[in-house]
């Protein structure tokens, strides 16, 4: 496994044989390093390090989106007991919970489906992955199309099952349970090729060992196969909880918000640009930052663990 | 045997469902609203929405292509910078670039919409080419360092030997031993560019320099009671299928980003 931090650099003093030619390489070396992650250093510091630095500045600020803005202490904060915030939060939370359990079902029953080489397997594939490929902006229009139009594929199915006219997005229940298959759709593949890359370096031989022993299929799967794919799990369940927790292109084009169905993300963007009220979204923004990075610390902590 | 047709039948059956969604919104944008319509008509209407298909298609370009080379320079140098040279802040440099994926990126777009006022840059497809090259960054430098870190250190010693500087080398011998973990970078920053929704609604206010997702959510939204499906229809597709294509071709790569450990940080 490679480590995070490289130690391996090639030393150039065997082939320079004077010790002050052998400086002179060190130093030329030295100075093409700091040129080379020059463009890449400035990026992060102009794009990333002065923006959070900028964020926590604007939290304690009155900072309207046109204007002068000016220091307010922690007044900003007060868009945490904000009953919409709150309502956002625990929506959020409940999409990212039901999300993330039915990704995963999914996304490893397909992965057990495909993970053998078999004619047609690589077909199929190329299939399950293919909607993530679409942007996650133009799989809603097009869901948008396809729950809205009489005529489309998906209220011709249900017709035809005899269930009658489905308002897809016409209430909060409905629109969550809508949103979660369509991210099904667009995700299932995405996870199904993580899955896959853990489930293949599983040694078959342990499976060899269990069969010998009589364990049977679904004992394998419980005591051999999901055991050792832990650390992807962990992994793909971590890639799901902090997409999910940051939702914002499904539900701001399939409902707008409305319903309940507004998430923490667009909760932020109504603070920021229809409030208009910059400040406050800044301190909505630094409270997710800090939930999220808790839980990604946690979540990465537990992986390490788990991979050794 | 019945366990091997039961499976196969199980995929087919998904395959179908998977790409019923793609199929039909392929179809019905190429089928007109009512008799006598063609499908080239949703294709015309959406040629001729805002300010021109033409422009959408343009500025998504230009803004996938700056966050393409721009990925792509920088963390070819800065990973054969972090795998091959000794430097002061090589460390410091590579976590907090990892950092990167600790943060989401959601929530600095609010101050990041500040910083780029201040630079000139609001409302620029190229301020927003550059954000969307700083999001790939991570994965990016993780990915070109252990691509170079895999090179024999032989190769670039006889290329130094034969009297190539460390940039001729690298331009000359090592460029093409991490060729595939370029284009995998490529793709994924191409892909992700292409398809950024959120980051163009906030930094764009000018509906001439709207992104392709920006300008058919206006589409969507911009007429509410009377949305034209036709065009919207026609408008995933025609946004959906560079990407689809695109994947299609580089698959390999994309699936070997996956298995490079890069994703796993």
């Amino acid at each position: 496994m490679v480590s995070l931090v490289s130690s391996r650099v090639p030393a150039p003093e065997a082939s320079a044989p004077a010790p002050r030619r052998r400086g002179s390489i060190a130093r030329n070396r030295r100075r093409l390093g700091i040129a080379y992650t020059t463009p890449m250093a400035v990026l992060v510091a102009v794009f990333f390090v002065i923006p959070l630095g900028l964020m926590l500045w604007m939290s304690v600020n009155h900072w309207p989106l046109v204007g002068v803005s000016a220091p307010n202490g922690v007044e900003n904060y007060d868009a945490l007991s904000d009953p919409l915030f709150l309502r956002a939060v625990w929506f959020t939370v409940k999409y990212t919970l039901v999300t993330t359990v039915v990704l995963g079902v999914v996304a490893f029953g397909l992965a057990l489906l495909v993970q053998h080489d078999r004619p047609g397997t690589g077909v199929a594939r190329t299939v399950f992955f293919l909607p993530s490929a679409v942007g996650l902006a133009s799989t809603s229009l097009l869901f948008y199309g396809l729950f809205n139009t009489d005529s489309s594929a998906l209220n011709h199915l249900v017709g035809f099952l005899g269930f009658g006219r489905v308002d897809w997005l016409g209430s909060g229940g409905g629109a969550l349970g809508s949103t979660v298959g369509m991210i099904t759709w667009r995700f299932a593949g995405f996870y199904m090729l993580i899955l896959l890359t853990g489930l293949q370096s599983i040694d078959p031989a342990l499976y060899e060992a269990a069969r010998i022993d009589g364990a049977t299929r679904w004992q394998i799967l419980w005591r051999v196969t999901l055991p050792l794919l832990r650390p992807t799990l962990a992994l793909a369940a971590v890639l799901s909880l902090t997409g999910s927790l940051l939702a914002f292109d499904q539900f701001f084009i399939l409902t707008g918000g409305r319903h309940d169905t507004a998430t923490v993300v667009i909760d932020i963007y109504r603070e920021a640009f229809l409030s208009q009220d910059l400040g406050r979204a800044a301190a909505v923004s630094v409270a997710t930052l800090a939930v999220l990075v808790v839980l990604n610390v946690a979540q990465l902590r537990l992986i390490r663990r788990e991979g050794r | 045997m019945i366990r091997g047709v039961g499976r196969y039948v199980t995929s087919a059956a998904l395959a179908v469902l998977f790409l019923l969604p793609l199929l039909w919104t392929l179809y019905s944008s190429l089928t007109g609203r009512e008799a006598g319509d063609s499908g080239t008509d949703n294709y015309r209407r959406l040629a001729e929405y805002g300010t021109g298909l033409g422009t959408y298609l343009l500025n998504t370009t230009v803004v996938a292509l700056v966050a393409v080379v721009v990925t792509v320079v920088t963390t070819t140098l800065g990973g054969y910078a972090m795998a091959r040279l000794a430097f002061p802040g090589r460390n410091v440099l590579f976590l907090v670039t990892l950092a990167i994926l600790m943060v989401p990126y959601t929530t600095i777009l609010v101050p990041l919409y500040i910083l780029l006022g201040w630079l000139g840059l609001q409302n620029s497809l190229i301020g927003l080419g550059l954000v969307m090259a700083v999001l790939q960054l991570p994965f990016g430098l993780f990915m070109m360092r252990n691509s170079f870190e895999a090179l024999p250190i032989e190769l670039e010693e006889a290329a130094l030997i034969d009297g190539c500087s460390v940039g001729g080398a690298l331009r000359r011998v090592l460029l093409r031993g991490v060729l595939p973990g370029v284009v995998t970078i490529a793709l994924f920053s191409f892909l992700a560019a292409w398809n950024e929704f959120v980051a163009p609604l906030i930094f764009l206010t000018d509906g001439e320099k709207f992104t392709l997702p920006v300008a058919l959510f206006n589409l969507q939204s911009g007429s509410l009671g009377s949305v034209d499906f036709g065009a919207l229809q026609a408008g995933v597709v025609v946004s959906a299928l560079p990407c689809v294509a695109v994947f299609l071709v580089l698959q390999r790569y994309y699936v070997r980003g996956f298995t490079s450990g890069a994703l796993k940080g």
